[in-house]
């Protein structure tokens, strides 16, 4: 069951999905996403070779459209919605010199 | 009262549709402190759009097919300046800059906005107890979730707070609280509604569609709210099919097909699956041809499900980084910020399905998981179309128990995610299914049976389901 995914394994996957786990949740995930994985690795069981895989549900082609300007979002408005802005900018933390 | 019949009313000037609002938030102020279906309460708004709709009619102007009628929003679903938070903590307190088409699309027909309804939070639940905010308790007895994710949703409409609600379904969020919390709930076919405002969290599954106490008020708010949307690429390009019209044309003639996978399976209440059997009994009664069916590829569906919207959920939930909206847990730089405040604004379900979509479309996995699903998601498909040259529609269980009690399943995610196991092949295929009541079940709670149809098949689904609805009317009043 746990075995099939490691510790290591969900550390890294958690610095993928930028979330910062701690302990407990480390301990309790590798144990909860081997048995949900296990579940799902059922789909393994079938036949699929030479089936195509569906990404969307209808048959749906490109639509054009004029190229014309229509009212967007008022800009002052969605700035108030954010942690912090600064002269008509979000403003974040340090992005330089981060780790790879 | 229907909302058929509030809409008669208010439009020939019988009653007020300030009067239907006070009347709706008096049933509110007694019982929703115990039944929590709102995270937001919308009263004086309500009062201000109920005064606009009176203004209208006393101009004689028409104020549209759901004139007065009060109606609950999933909060997940945008409100321009009014908070809307998914029931996470991540967004708390934001305010959107604009409304979902649905909004628009409901005030539109004269429907009254009457509050933003509680969800497991994004969505992600079949129980409504991963809400950030605390449960919804189920209307006909408060020991019981109301089902999930659309669960306030679902437990207002059956409170009586609101005649009509919308709801979001991935994998069953409006059919399966709507079984729970016996009333009708309806996922229409992928595309038929316009997704644009509703917060994404598997964008190819997720459809909004309706919640009412009748077949006939379910298929009054989906022919407002379907048809070709220009700010959603993936809605069909023309308007919605007609469904009224056709409504009592009777089931005479239909080929209908008890789906084997979704009503005879292991762990099944006795009771739900005699309540499909004598809902197939009574449209053959009425001039149906019955038969069981087998739809073999659905039996793969919760593990296809389960690797496709979490792997959707994980690009989908990127957004939230603490940048643009929402919460932000300050940090030295832009990485460990955006970790620090997805850890600290994510709840434990929301990390679950992050983690579990993330890893299904990292590197050495995806073909075997994310793209073996996919492929499973064409077999299921072509499994109906197959099922659909010889039926017209299909029936089944919605879900395979009634209402469980609270924190009874909340332990393990995995008993949690087989509450959809009758419900998520439609998803899977965008076809459109929707549970309609019939009978009641282990406490005396209410039992819901599926129907199904192919793509854009609702005026057939419906027809059925108006059948069921006689039918049960006949067996219990």
């Amino acid at each position: 069951m746990a075995d099939r995914i490691t510790r290591a394994e969900v550390e890294h996957v958690a610095q993928l999905a930028r979330l910062a786990l701690d302990e407990q949740e480390i301990v309790e995930l590798t144990e909860e996403l081997g048995a949900i994985v296990d579940y799902a690795a059922q789909v393994s069981a079938l036949d699929t070779s030479g089936v195509a895989p569906t990404a969307h549900p209808l048959p749906l082609v490109n639509v054009f459209r004029a190229d014309e300007i229509r009212p967007v979002l008022d800009r002052d408005e969605v700035l108030a919605a954010a942690p912090v802005a600064q002269e008509k900018r979000f403003r974040v933390p340090r992005i330089l010199g981060e780790e790879p | 009262m229907s909302a058929a019949e509030i809409a008669a009313s208010v439009r020939s000037g019988a009653r007020s549709a300030r009067d239907v609002v006070e009347a709706h938030l008096e049933i509110i102020g007694g019982r929703e402190p115990d039944v929590h279906a709102f995270n937001l309460v919308l009263a004086d708004g309500a009062r201000a759009e109920a005064d606009a709709v009176d203004a209208a009619v006393a101009r004689g102007d028409d104020p549209g097919p759901l004139a007065g009628v009060p109606l609950a929003l999933k909060d997940n679903m945008c409100t321009h300046g009014v908070e809307t938070t998914c029931s996470s903590r991540i967004l708390e307190g934001w305010r959107p800059p604009y409304d979902a088409t649905v909004v628009e699309r409901v005030r539109a027909a004269g429907a009254i906005v009457i509050g933003k309804t509680n969800l497991d939070e994004f969505a992600m639940g079949s129980s409504t107890e991963n809400s950030a905010f605390g449960p919804t308790k189920n209307p006909h007895d408060l020991t019981r979730v109301p089902g999930g994710s659309s669960g306030g949703s679902a437990a207002a409409v059956a409170a009586g707070f609101a005649s009509l609600a919308l709801g979001s379904d991935t994998g069953g969020s409006i059919r399966q609280p709507a079984a729970l919390c016996g009333v009708v709930g309806v996922k229409p076919t992928y595309g038929l509604v316009s997704r644009y405002g509703l917060i994404a969290f598997a964008s190819s599954l997720d459809q909004i569609g309706p919640f009412a106490t009748t077949v006939e008020d379910a298929a009054l708010l989906l022919e407002a709210i379907g048809g070709h949307d220009r700010m959603d690429s993936t809605s069909i390009t023309g308007p919605a099919p007609a469904i009224l019209p056709g409504l009592d044309d009777g089931v005479s003639g239909l080929r209908i097909g008890i789906v084997d996978e979704m009503t005879e399976i292991d762990g099944i209440e006795p009771a739900v699956r005699d309540a499909v059997r004598a809902a197939a009994a009574a449209l053959e009664a009425t001039g149906a041809t019955v038969d069981t069916v087998s739809v073999p590829s659905t039996t793969y569906g919760i593990s296809a499900y389960y690797l496709i919207a979490p792997a959707e959920a994980s690009s989908n939930l990127a957004r939230y980084d603490g940048v643009r909206y929402g919460l932000r847990v300050d940090a030295e730089d832009v990485a460990h910020m955006n970790a620090a405040t997805r850890e600290s604004g994510f709840g434990r379900e929301v990390k679950r399905r992050i983690m579990l979509g993330t890893y299904a479309l990292s590197a050495g996995y995806y073909d075997a998981y994310y793209g073996q699903a996919q492929k499973v998601r064409t077999l299921i498909l072509r499994d109906f179309e197959r099922v659909y040259g010889k039926f017209d529609v299909l029936i089944s269980a919605t879900s395979p128990t009634v209402a469980f009690g609270l924190g009874a399943k909340t332990a393990d995610p995995l008993a949690m995610y087989l509450c959809d196991v009758c419900t998520v092949a439609s998803n899977l295929s965008g076809h459109p299914a929707m549970s309609v009541p019939f009978g009641t079940g282990e406490g005396g709670m209410p039992i819901g049976v599926q129907v199904l149809a192919p793509a854009l098949g609702e005026p057939v689904m419906f027809r059925v389901a108006r059948a069921i609805e006689q039918a049960a009317g006949r067996t219990q009043r």
